[in-house]
C-alpha cells in the first residue's frame, strides 16, 4: 500500500442530491467513488491523484433496472454479476452479458459496476463495446439538471469524455430492438479468467434475406478510445455476408482502428486479431 | 504532510459479533481487518484486487477487502476465514481441503475458502465449469488447482451425505 | 514392504492452522516498538552514485536512515562468493539496486518518505542481453562477462561428424520466469546487545541468512538467530533472496534499536528479487541412417543479471541435465553464465534444468522429423539403459525403463491414437482450430550435484521427550511442499507411530540442526533419510537399554521414553549425512555421479490452437514419472500438479516484459500466471522403484514436473500448427506472426 493515506478524503452524501449538490460546490474536486475496483488498484500503487472521493456505492437513484416496452434503463452502479443474472439482458443483450462474465473475477464482478467502467474510460473495458454495438444512451445529471447523451459519442480522446465537473453518471438506456439480431462478442486476453484485453470486439447485425440490413460493430483496444467502425458498418450495409466483402471490411477496419504496442500486446497482433474476428463476425452472420 | 482526512469511526459485524473500528475513509479493509481487528487469516498477495487472497464475504458477496475503502463496510455484515468453523467444528470446505490437499503452503487458502464456500451458497451442486469460473479469481502457484477442486466437489458430497 | 503411515495420504501436518486462518505469515506478527522499513532503490541499471538527497515536506529527524555506511561487517549477501553488496555503495549494476534503507512506525508515511529520496546517478554505459555480454560490448563483472563455465566431454565429438547420416542442428530460448509464491517476501529484525541479531521471516534455507548475516555483522554463529516462520511458497524464490531482506531489516532494527518488519508488496517483490535466468541453447546433434544418437553438441548459456548469487549452481544443474535420459556415446557441452545489467537471476524450481531439458526435447521432435522417424520411435531407439553411461560420465545403477514410462504415458493420454487423428483433421484449411499432441521425455537428479552433499554434511536431530513426543530439529523448511509431513511419516514409521506423536520443531537456527538448504529435490530423499536413521537411532538406544521390547504399542513407547528421560536424562539422536563410497565425483573434469538417483519422467501434452487468435489452449495433461517409493499420495500428486501448474506459465503465459533491464509488467494483472479456467486436467501416474537410499526408498520429486511441461506443449504446438516453436514462452504474439509464416 503506496499511498499516504491522511491525504484521501471520503464521504457518504445522504442521496443523489446531496451528492451533486457538493460536487456542484466545489466543481470538480470530488469524484464518485463507485465499487473501488479502478479506484483502489491507483491507490494502491500511490499513483491515485485526486484526493476528495464521493462514496456513491449506496445510493438507491443509480441503483436498479427497469423494463418497459422500448428500453431496459440500467442505474450507474448496476454490477456485473446484476447484469450477468438480470434474464431480459440474457436474452436480448447477450453481449453485455458476455462482457460482464468476462470482466475480471466474481469479486470484481460484485464491485465492478457499468457506470464505473464508463467514467473510468479505459481503451480496453469490457462492456463499451457492447453499449455501443447497442447503442446505448446514458443519462447525465447534476445539480443543474439532467441530460442524455449517445454512448458511442462519449468518449473523445484518450480518457477524455463528454462529462463536465460536477456531472455524475445516472443511467444507461438501451433499446430492445436488437433480440432478433445475430450478435457476436470475443474478448481476447492473455489467458480466459480476469485478463485485460488485448482485442475485443462485439457486433450485431440484422440479417435480412441473406443480406445485412442493419449492423453494429465496436472494438475494445485497438485505438486510444473504445472504437465504433462506423466506416465497416457502412461498407457492410446491404452486403452479403461473405468472402466478396470481406476483403474490402478488413481493409476498412485496418484503416479505421490504431493500436498500439503495449506490455500486454503488439500493434500488428492487435490489426491481425481485429481481422480475423472481423471475418469470424461475418461467417456468424452467414451461418 | 497534506492532511486533510480524519480517522472516521466504522462500525459492522463481523463474523456475526459487533465490530468498530477507527480508520482513515480510504484505508484498505483488509489492513483494518489484520491490524485493526487482528483478524490475520485474510491475507495480502498482491494488493491490486487480482489474487484473491484478501477474498471475504461482505453482505453475502464475494470482494477482495484490498479494494474495498474502510468507509464502505459501514453497516456491513462481513465474513473472514475466521468466521467459518463454528466452535471446533471445520466448515465442510475446510475440511475438505484438509483432507484432500486442497491446501499447500497455506496462503491462498483463506481467500480460496471463502470463494468456494461462496460458491457453493450460489450453485450447492456445481459442475466443474462452474466450479472452475467461481474460483478463477483466486490464484493458487502450488496446487494447480487440481486438488482444490478435488476438495470442492469432497465438500459437496459431504454435503450431500448430510442431508 | 508393509508400511504403517509410509504410502498412506496422511493429513498435512500444519494443514488445520491453514485451513482455518490461524496459520501465523511474517506480515501476521506485530512486536511491541515495532517499525516498519523500506528500501530506496537505484533509478538507473548501471552508474555511479553522485548524491542521495532527502527532499520534501517529510520530517527526516522522526526516520532511521540506513546507508552502506552504516554496515557493521562487510558489505556484501554472502553466498557462494561475496560479490553483492548490501547497499550499493559507490556503483549500481542493476535497477532496483538497494542504496538507502528507511524506517518509521507510520508506513504511509514510510511511502511518502521513499518518495522523496532522490538518487542521482551519473550513468555508465549498461548491457541487457546474453548476447551483448558475450560479445563483451562492455565488461560489467570480472575480466569477461561470465561468472562460471563449464566443459563436459563424452567420447569424441569431433570424430563422429564423419560417420553421421544426419546432423541436425537448433537454437533455442527461454524467458524469465516470476516465482510468483502467493506471499511476498518479508522479514522482521531485532538487533540488541544480549541477544546479537534475531530475523523471522519468510524463507527457505535459514542457513543461508544466517551465513550472510555473520559476514554483515562480523558476528560470531552463535550471536544470529534465524527463525522460519509459516511460508507462502518459494519455489526456488526464497533460497537467497531473503539473505538480502533480513540484512535490511538487521541493520534498520540496529540503527534504531527497535525491531523492523520489511515487507514486499507485489510491485517491489517483482521488481527487485530474483526470476529464472533466460537461456539461450544451440543444438549440434549427429544420427546414424537408423536414428541411433552419435553426438550431441550442445552449447548453453545462461543470463546471470548483475551479480553472482547463485549462477554457477543453476547452470550446474541445467548442464548437466542438457543431454537428458539418453545414450549417446559421444558428448560435448560448453556452458556459461554471463553477467548482464539485471537483477541477479537466482533459483527457480528445476534450476537450470528447465531450461536446457525444453531445447534439448524439443530439438529431438526436430531431428525425428529430420531422420524421417516418429518422434517416440526416436527416443526409444535412444533411452538411456541400467549399466550405461549419461553424459557426465555417470554408469546408471537404478533400474530405468523410460520405454515403459513412455508407453504408459501415451496409453493414458491416447496419444497415438489422436497424434493420427489430428493430423488428419489439420489438413483440413476450413478449420479454425487445430488441434496437437506431444511429449517430453526427461530425467531430474536428486539432492545437491557431485560432492555437493558431501561438502554439506547435513544433520537432523530428534529427541524423544519424557511423555514419548518425538521432535524432529532440522533446518528443512515446510513451504507448503510438504516437509513437515512427510518427516512426521517417515519417523513415524521408522518408531512404528502414529504421525500425531511426532513434533516438527520450527526451523529456527538457535535450536535445530543444519539439514541444509530446502531446494534441489533433496529434502525427502537426503534429509529424509537422516530422518529415518535418527529414528531408528532413538529406537535402538531404547531397545539396547530394554527399556522397550518388539512389538510394543504407542504407549509403551511413551513409558519408555519416560523412563529412559529419568534414568539417563535427555534422549536425543544426531544424524549427519554420509557420502556413500561408491559415489564418486571429479569437480575439474566435471565428470561422475552427478546424482545419487534420478526421477525419470514422461509428460504428454494435448493443446488446441485457434489460428486466428494464435490462443493455445492445453486439453489435457498426462504426467507418468518413477520418483521411487510415494511417501504421500496425496502430497506428492500435489507436488507434481502445481509443478505442472507453473511449467505451462512458463510455456504459455508468464512473459517479464523488460525495459533496460528492469521488469516493467511487475503486477500480477500484467504478469499473467494461471487461473483455474485456464489448466486442463492434470493426470499425474507413478511409478514405484524402491531407491535404496532414499528413506522407504523415496527419491527426490519437487524440481521434476518444471522440466518437461513446457518442451511437451512446445512439441504439441508445433503438430498442431506447423510452427517450428523455438522459444517461451510462446506468446500469442510470436506464435500469430509464425503462423502467418506458416500459412501465408
Amino acid at each position: 500500500m503506496r499511498a499516504y493515506l491522511p491525504a484521501y478524503e471520503m464521504e457518504t452524501p445522504r442521496d443523489l442530491e446531496a451528492a451533486l449538490g457538493r460536487m456542484a460546490s466545489e466543481p470538480g474536486v470530488w469524484r464518485p467513488f463507485a465499487g473501488g475496483t479502478d479506484l483502489m488498484v491507483l491507490l494502491e500503487a500511490g499513483k491515485l491523484p485526486h484526493q476528495k472521493f464521493l462514496n456513491i456505492w449506496n445510493l438507491a437513484e443509480l441503483r436498479g433496472m427497469e423494463v418497459s416496452s422500448e428500453h431496459v434503463t440500467l442505474g450507474a452502479l448496476t454490477t456485473y454479476t446484476e447484469v450477468q443474472r438480470n434474464k431480459t439482458l440474457l436474452r436480448e443483450f447477450p453481449l453485455l452479458c458476455r462482457a460482464a462474465a468476462e470482466t475480471g473475477s466474481v469479486a470484481t464482478q460484485n464491485r465492478g459496476t457499468l457506470g464505473g467502467n464508463i467514467a473510468n474510460a479505459s481503451p480496453a473495458a469490457d462492456s463499451p463495446p457492447a453499449l455501443i454495438v447497442y447503442d446505448a444512451e446514458i443519462e447525465i445529471v447534476s445539480a443543474g439538471g439532467s441530460r442524455w447523451v449517445h454512448y458511442a459519442s462519449f468518449h473523445t480522446e484518450y480518457k477524455k469524455m463528454n462529462l463536465h465537473a460536477g456531472e455524475l453518471i445516472r443511467r444507461i438506456r438501451l433499446l430492445r430492438t436488437h433480440a432478433q439480431w445475430k450478435q457476436y462478442f470475443r474478448k481476447v486476453g492473455t489467458r480466459r479468467a480476469q485478463a485485460i484485453s488485448k482485442i475485443c470486439f462485439a457486433g450485431a447485425a440484422r440479417v435480412e434475406a441473406g443480406r445485412i440490413a442493419d449492423v453494429r460493430i465496436a472494438l475494445g483496444s485497438v485505438a486510444p478510445t473504445v472504437l465504433h467502425a462506423v466506416r465497416v458498418e457502412e461498407l457492410l450495409r446491404g452486403q452479403r455476408p461473405g468472402s466478396a466483402v470481406l476483403q474490402a471490411a478488413q481493409d476498412a477496419l485496418n484503416a479505421e482502428i490504431a493500436p498500439i504496442d503495449d506490455m500486454r500486446s503488439t500493434a500488428p497482433y492487435r490489426r491481425n486479431v481485429a481481422r480475423n474476428l472481423l471475418a469470424e463476425f461475418l461467417e456468424v452472420l452467414a451461418g | 504532510m497534506p492532511e486533510r482526512a480524519r480517522k472516521i469511526r466504522v462500525s459492522c459485524v463481523v463474523n456475526g459479533g459487533a465490530a468498530s473500528f477507527e480508520a482513515y475513509p480510504m484505508a484498505r479493509l483488509l489492513d483494518v481487518l489484520r491490524e485493526e481487528l487482528k483478524l490475520t487469516g485474510t491475507k495480502e498477495g498482491c494488493g491490486e484486487g487480482e489474487c484473491g487472497a484478501c477474498s471475504i464475504e461482505m453482505d453475502g458477496a464475494l470482494v477482495n477487502s484490498c479494494l474495498v475503502p474502510a468507509l464502505q463496510a459501514q453497516g456491513t455484515k462481513i465474513r473472514t476465514i475466521e468466521g467459518l468453523a463454528i466452535g471446533g467444528s471445520l466448515h465442510a470446505v475446510q475440511q475438505a481441503f484438509l483432507t484432500h490437499g486442497g491446501a499447500q503452503c497455506g496462503i491462498c487458502t483463506p481467500g480460496m475458502i471463502l470463494a468456494a464456500a461462496n460458491l457453493l451458497a450460489r450453485y450447492p451442486q456445481p459442475d466443474d465449469a462452474q466450479i472452475r469460473e467461481g474460483l478463477s479469481g483466486n490464484l493458487c502457484r502450488c496446487t494447480g488447482y487440481m486438488k482444490i477442486f478435488e476438495s470442492v466437489v469432497a465438500a459437496v458430497r459431504r454435503a450431500e451425505t448430510r442431508a | 514392504m508393509e508400511t504403517r503411515v509410509i504410502g498412506k495420504s496422511v493429513p498435512r501436518k500444519e494443514g488445520r492452522k491453514k485451513v482455518t486462518g490461524r496459520a501465523r505469515y511474517v506480515d501476521d506478527l506485530s512486536f511491541p516498538g515495532m517499525l516498519h522499513g523500506v528500501t530506496v532503490r537505484s533509478p538507473a541499471a548501471r552508474g555511479r552514485i553522485r548524491a542521495i538527497r532527502f527532499e520534501g515536506e517529510i520530517p527526516w529527524h522522526e526516520f532511521t536512515v540506513v546507508t552502506a555506511k552504516d554496515i557493521p561487517g562487510k558489505n556484501c549477501i554472502a553466498l557462494l562468493i561475496e560479490d553483492q553488496p548490501c547497499l550499493a555503495a559507490e556503483f549500481v549494476n542493476h535497477p532496483e539496486e538497494a542504496i538507502v534503507l528507511l524506517a518509521h512506525h507510520d508506513k504511509y508515511l514510510l511511502e511518502e518518505a521513499r518518495r522523496a529520496v532522490r538518487i542521482e546517478i551519473e550513468p555508465l554505459p549498461a548491457i541487457f542481453s546474453i548476447e551483448d555480454s558475450r560479445a563483451r560490448k562492455e565488461i560489467i563483472w570480472g575480466q569477461d562477462n561470465i561468472f562460471k563455465s563449464f566443459c563436459v566431454d563424452k567420447g569424441d565429438v569431433d570424430g563422429a561428424w564423419a560417420s553421421a547420416a544426419f546432423v541436425v542442428e537448433g537454437r533455442y530460448e527461454t524467458g524469465a520466469q516470476e516465482q510468483l509464491y502467493i506471499e511476498p517476501q518479508g522479514m522482521i529484525a531485532q538487533v540488541s546487545e544480549a541477544e546479537g541479531v534475531t530475523v523471522w521471516g519468510s524463507l527457505q534455507c535459514p542457513h543461508y541468512v544466517h551465513k550472510a548475516l555473520m559476514v554483515l555483522f562480523g558476528l560470531p554463529r552463535e550471536r544470529i538467530r534465524v527463525v522460519q516462520t509459516e511460508t507462502g511458497g518459494g519455489f526456488g524464490g526464497k533460497e537467497e533472496y531473503p539473505s538480502m531482506i533480513a540484512a535490511h531489516a538487521a541493520l534498520l532494527a540496529r540503527k534504531s534499536g527497535r525491531p523492523v518488519k520489511i515487507i514486499y508488496d507485489r510491485a517491489e517483490d517483482m521488481v527487485a528479487t530474483t526470476k529464472r535466468h533466460p537461456s539461450r541453447t544451440r543444438h549440434v546433434t549427429a544420427l546414424s541412417r537408423d536414428g541411433r544418437l552419435l553426438a550431441m553438441d550442445i552449447d548453453f548459456t545462461v543470463d546471470g543479471g548483475a551479480y553472482e548469487t547463485l549462477s554457477p549452481v543453476v547452470l550446474s544443474r541445467g548442464t548437466i541435465h542438457a543431454a537428458g535420459p539418453y545414450a549417446c556415446p559421444n558428448v560435448r557441452i560448453r556452458s556459461r553464465a554471463v553477467a548482464t545489467n539485471a537483477p541477479p537471476h537466482g533459483a527457480f524450481r528445476g534450476f537450470g534444468a528447465p531450461q536446457s531439458v525444453f531445447a534439448l526435447e524439443r530439438h529431438l521432435d526436430r531431428v525425428a522429423e529430420a531422420v524421417g522417424i516418429a518422434p517416440d520411435e526416436l527416443r526409444r531407439r535412444n533411452f538411456i539403459r541400467e549399466g550405461q553411461t549419461l553424459a557426465v560420465g555417470q554408469v546408471v545403477k537404478e533400474k530405468v525403463d523410460m520405454n515403459g514410462l513412455m508407453e504408459r504415458a501415451f496409453a493414458l493420454s491416447g496419444y497415438h491414437a489422436k497424434r493420427k487423428k489430428f493430423a488428419a483433421a489439420n489438413s483440413d484449411p476450413r478449420g479454425a482450430i487445430k488441434k496437437g499432441i506431444g511429449f517430453a521425455s526427461f530425467l531430474h537428479g536428486a539432492g545437491f550435484t557431485g560432492s555437493g552433499e558431501e561438502y554439506l554434511a547435513s544433520e537432523v536431530a530428534m529427541e524423544a521427550m519424557a511423555d514419548g513426543t518425538v521432535h524432529i530439529l532440522a533446518g528443512s523448511t515446510e513451504m507448503g511442499q510438504g516437509t513437515n509431513t512427510i518427516f512426521a511419516q517417515i519417523a513415524a514409521e521408522a518408531l512404528r507411530l502414529d504421525c500425531e506423536q511426532i513434533k516438527i520443531i520450527q526451523p529456527d537456527t538457535a535450536y535445530v540442526a543444519n539439514s541444509g538448504p530446502t531446494v534441489a529435490s533433496r529434502t525427502a530423499m537426503i534429509v529424509g533419510k537422516l530422518v529415518e536413521t535418527a529414528g531408528l537411532g532413538l529406537l535402538k538406544s531404547l531397545t539396547d537399554g530394554e527399556f522397550l521390547q518388539p512389538g510394543y504399542t504407542a504407549a509403551d513407547f511413551s513409558r519408555a521414553c519416560g523412563e529412559y528421560v529419568a534414568k539417563h536424562g535427555p534422549l536425543k539422536t544426531f544424524v549427519k549425512y554420509e557420502h556413500p563410497r561408491d559415489l564418486h565425483w571429479d569437480d575439474l573434469k566435471y565428470s561422475g555421479d552427478a546424482y545419487g538417483a534420478y526421477a525419470w519422467a514422461v509428460y504428454v501434452a494435448e493443446v488446441s490452437v485457434d489460428i486466428r487468435t494464435a490462443e493455445v489452449r492445453v486439453n489435457d495433461f498426462v504426467a507418468v514419472q518413477e520418483v521411487g517409493k510415494v511417501i504421500n499420495p496425496v502430497l506428492a500428486a500435489g507436488q507434481i500438479e502445481g509443478g505442472v501448474a507453473q511449467g505451462i506459465g512458463f510455456a504459455l503465459y508468464e512473459n517479464v516484459v523488460w525495459q533496460e533491464g528492469r521488469m516493467v509488467n511487475a503486477q500480477m494483472t500484467n504478469y499473467v500466471m494461471p487461473t483455474s479456467v485456464d489448466l486442463p486436467a492434470i493426470r499425474v501416474y507413478f511409478e514405484e522403484i524402491p531407491y535404496g537410499r532414499g528413506p522407504a526408498g523415496a527419491k527426490g520429486l519437487g524440481e521434476l514436473p518444471l522440466d518437461g511441461t513446457a518442451p511437451a506443449i512446445a512439441n504439441a504446438i508445433a503438430q498442431a500448427t506447423g510452427v517450428d516453436v523455438r522459444q517461451i514462452p510462446i506468446t500469442a504474439e510470436t506464435l500469430l506472426e509464425m503462423l502467418e509464416g506458416v500459412h501465408a
